[in-house]
């Protein structure tokens, strides 16, 4: 049981939850997630650590409610129990001096981008960070993302905030503008694809953090699988950052609808 | 004494020489062996309630008078943890039934579980002196240890094996299925303070996520494990070794012993195309959503795909484990797709029998070469290559051949993958100095199950790479030995 200790609204639909953890906070790196449950029939879900405070023993998580799961955690309060969390998994980001890092964040994937971008940063690299979302009121931690980043380019589809356009255009205008060494991307599976896409074009290496569907999160059950260089690899133990290019992400959008249906059921169910 | 003493000394205890006395061994060898109570085929195909319904006392007293109490005892060495199966199987013959269940924790951590799941035939059964010389059905040993520690539980009166005084030594426990529990429960009775640390949120390891309800039901597994309790064994979910703690903080905390059980790690697949289409995953994905996260119940957030025409790839235990939940789950059609013939699938004779009466397909010597989707993803159908058997391969049993040009499709709308696991990988990549082998399980002495770090020690599937629960505990039990006698050196 983990007690949430501070919860903020980041918007309507997404939130931020503080959660007492002292031995994930104590261990974790970045780029490491956390398996948590919510209630003794709830399911296993997968996220990605936002930030630690290992005096405080919390760490933070960034949730947008989309399904049950998601919502049943963003509905609980200061003071309530997560019934279960378990952590840190994953391999931590490999963060070493290479020289100029875009740091590519769209909706809530800017949270865990949140301590890359400040390892990078104390590695000694330039850090340009790249946020992109539908409109102004989705655009978050854009301020903490700054204290880490040598520039913030904020990016909206319908320009209501920074400049109009799609994370690429982004990533596009500072490629040509000057040298890049690498990409580290975070946000839903078809944005990653994009910014794949392009920065292969102009041969940039380029990291993505994979969030697929998990059961156990430990090694066990491959639902995670995805392919990598024409490889299987398993998400939970392998990743979740893998070079971006080599990711198969069309197999890993059709695979993370696996539920979609059983979603849109459950979603219609009358809630008690 | 020497276990063979401390063996005859028991057996020559006047209540079981006035039993061999009582009865005349030809009367005992014309008894026939006793029948299982079963849920009736049809009707368990469509619940998830226990399929074998266990022994009246009367039938378990008459069955145990079958036991010939033989002075040199095959059954015992055929037990991976040594259970005195002749001193339990008398106590059933002379009614003291909860004297029996004492004498099955002697040694065995876990009697209720073992008495459903172990195979038997292959072990105790099989060098039972009714199937070794008088070519007859052995004593139901699996049957009667189940009668024993089913009785002991309904009635109330658990025993607790007794504990020798606590000599403050701290002992962790990587992992809490049957090797981590049988490890812990003889390091207890050595008087060690236990703690079994757990990655998933439930105690018990494949007994919970691994084995469904209708075989080994987890209420079953909770009273067990509730004994562990009760002899002092501490219990810590949701905490990775090398991941939540590392094994260093262990040793600082004052861990002077180290046993890991961490178990079955990730699922094997074929690499052939179209594996990765939705509809298409392992076993242990299966199970893990069925019995460990409920995704059969409605009320449970998990999900689980329900198929009609469901084909489980292998023929292990795991794979009958599968399908019967397809089945369960209520599949139209749920086949065993085996690329070799009944001879050689691995599953236990019981488990392949239940699952043809409960309406299973068994498609043997058929080998899928690829899945088809449709236009989401799903699949939709698996082309099948026909094999025939040819000469005997290194594991001794008749190589599968592809007859060229045999293939056929049939329609699937979801797979599970049971070929097998390799070790969990979380162990042996967090913690350095171990010895690993190229299959990624973790080196061992097999007499002493110590690894190359002193005082640590592991057993079960993170050493053997996929076995049974019995064998696991029985790597649990030598292990505890071999730490106990290390420690005190």
């Amino acid at each position: 049981m983990n007690k949430i200790i501070r919860k903020e609204y980041f918007s309507e639909n997404v939130v931020a939850l503080e959660v007492e953890a002292p031995l994930i906070a104590r261990s974790r790196k970045p780029g490491n997630f956390i398996i948590l449950r919510v209630g003794e029939l709830g399911e296993r879900i997968p996220l990605t650590i936002a930030s630690a405070d290992k005096e405080k023993g919390t760490i933070t998580l960034v949730i947008q409610k989309i399904g049950r799961s998601s919502s049943k955690l963003c509905e609980l309060n200061e003071g309530d129990y997560i019934t279960d969390m378990v952590g840190p998994l994953g391999k931590p980001t490999h963060i070493e001096k290479v020289g100029t890092v875009i740091c590519a964040g769209g909706g809530v994937g800017v949270a865990p981008m949140l301590p890359i971008a400040e390892a990078y940063k104390k590695a000694g690299n330039r850090v340009i960070t790249v946020l992109a979302a539908r409109s102004k009121d989705l655009v978050i931690l854009e301020d903490k993302m700054r204290s880490f980043s040598d520039e913030v380019v904020v990016m909206t589809d319908d320009g209501s905030y920074g400049k109009k356009g799609l994370i690429t255009n982004g990533v596009e205008e500072i490629i040509n503008r000057e040298k890049v060494d690498l990409v580290v991307t975070i946000g839903p599976a078809v944005m990653m694809k994009f910014v794949s896409l392009l920065t292969k074009k102009y041969n940039v290496p380029t990291v993505a953090s994979l969030n697929t569907i998990m059961v156990d999160g430990t090694g066990m059950c491959g639902a995670c699988r995805i392919t990598v260089g024409g490889k299987t690899r398993f998400v939970c133990v392998d990743g979740p950052e893998f070079d971006a290019h080599e990711v198969n992400f069309d197999e890993m959008l059709m695979r993370l609808g696996a539920y979609k249906e059983e979603e849109q059921l459950e979603k219609n169910k009358p809630t008690h | 004494m020497t276990k063979e003493e401390i063996l005859k000394a028991e057996r020559d205890e006047t209540w079981r020489e006035q039993l061999r006395k009582g009865k005349k061994a030809k009367e005992r060898t014309d008894l026939q062996r006793v029948k299982m109570h079963e849920q009736d085929a049809e009707v368990r195909s469509h619940n998830n309630k226990e399929v074998n319904l266990g022994l009246t006392l009367e039938e378990a007293m008459t069955e145990a008078q079958r036991c010939l109490d033989c002075p040199n005892p095959g059954c015992i060495s055929g037990c991976p943890v040594e259970i005195n199966i002749p001193k339990f199987i008398k106590n059933i013959e002379r009614g003291e039934i909860l004297e029996a269940a004492k004498t099955l924790k002697e040694t065995s951590a876990l009697p209720a579980v073992c008495g459903r799941v172990c195979p038997q035939e292959k072990q105790c059964e099989q060098q039972c002196v009714y199937t070794m010389k008088l070519g007859k059905e052995s004593v139901a040993i699996g049957y009667l240890e189940r009668f024993a520690a089913d009785y002991e539980r309904e009635s109330g009166q658990m025993s607790v094996p007794a504990v020798a005084p606590a000599n403050g030594i701290k002992i962790a426990v990587i992992g809490s299925g049957p090797a981590g529990l049988s490890f812990a429960g003889d390091m207890a009775k050595k008087g060690y303070d236990v703690t079994v640390f757990e990655a998933l949120h439930q105690i018990g390891g494949v007994l919970k996520y691994g084995i469904p309800e209708f075989r080994l039901p987890n209420h079953i597994v909770d009273v067990e494990i509730e004994n562990l309790k009760s002899m002092g064994v501490q219990f810590l979910t949701n905490c990775i070794i090398g991941k939540t703690i590392s094994y260093d903080d262990l040793k600082e905390e004052g861990f002077q012993g180290i046993f890991v059980g961490s178990g079955a790690g990730l699922p094997r697949f074929m690499d052939i195309p179209g594996e990765n289409l939705i509809g298409v995953m392992s076993s242990n994905e299966y199970l893990t959503r069925v019995n460990l996260m409920d995704a059969a119940n409605p009320a449970s957030d998990t999900p689980v795909l329900i198929g009609k025409n469901v084909a489980i790839i292998g023929g292990g235990n795991t794979a009958m484990d599968s399908v019967r939940t397809a089945r369960r789950l209520g599949a139209e059609r749920a086949m065993i797709v085996y690329r070799r013939s009944e001879d050689e699938m691995p599953a236990r004779i019981e488990e392949v029998k239940h699952a043809k009466e409960e309406g299973v397909e068994f498609m043997t010597l058929h080998n899928p070469i690829e899945y088809i989707g449709d236009e989401k993803g799903h699949v939709r159908q698996m082309k099948l290559q026909k094999m025939a058997l040819g000469e005997p391969d290194a594991s001794g049993r008749r190589s599968p051949v592809e007859i060229p040009g045999a293939i056929e499709t049939i329609d699937v709308d979801e797979v599970i993958v049971s070929i097998g696991v390799s070790p969990n990988p979380l162990v042996p990549e967090n913690i350095k100095g171990l010895n690993i082998s190229r299959k990624g399980t973790i080196i061992v002495n097999e007499d002493t199950m110590s690894s190359a770090i002193p005082g640590v020690y592991a057993g079960g599937d993170i050493v053997r790479g996929g076995a049974t629960v019995i064998l696991a505990m029985g790597d649990g039990r030598k292990a505890a030995a071999s730490m106990d006698e290390y420690l005190h050196q």
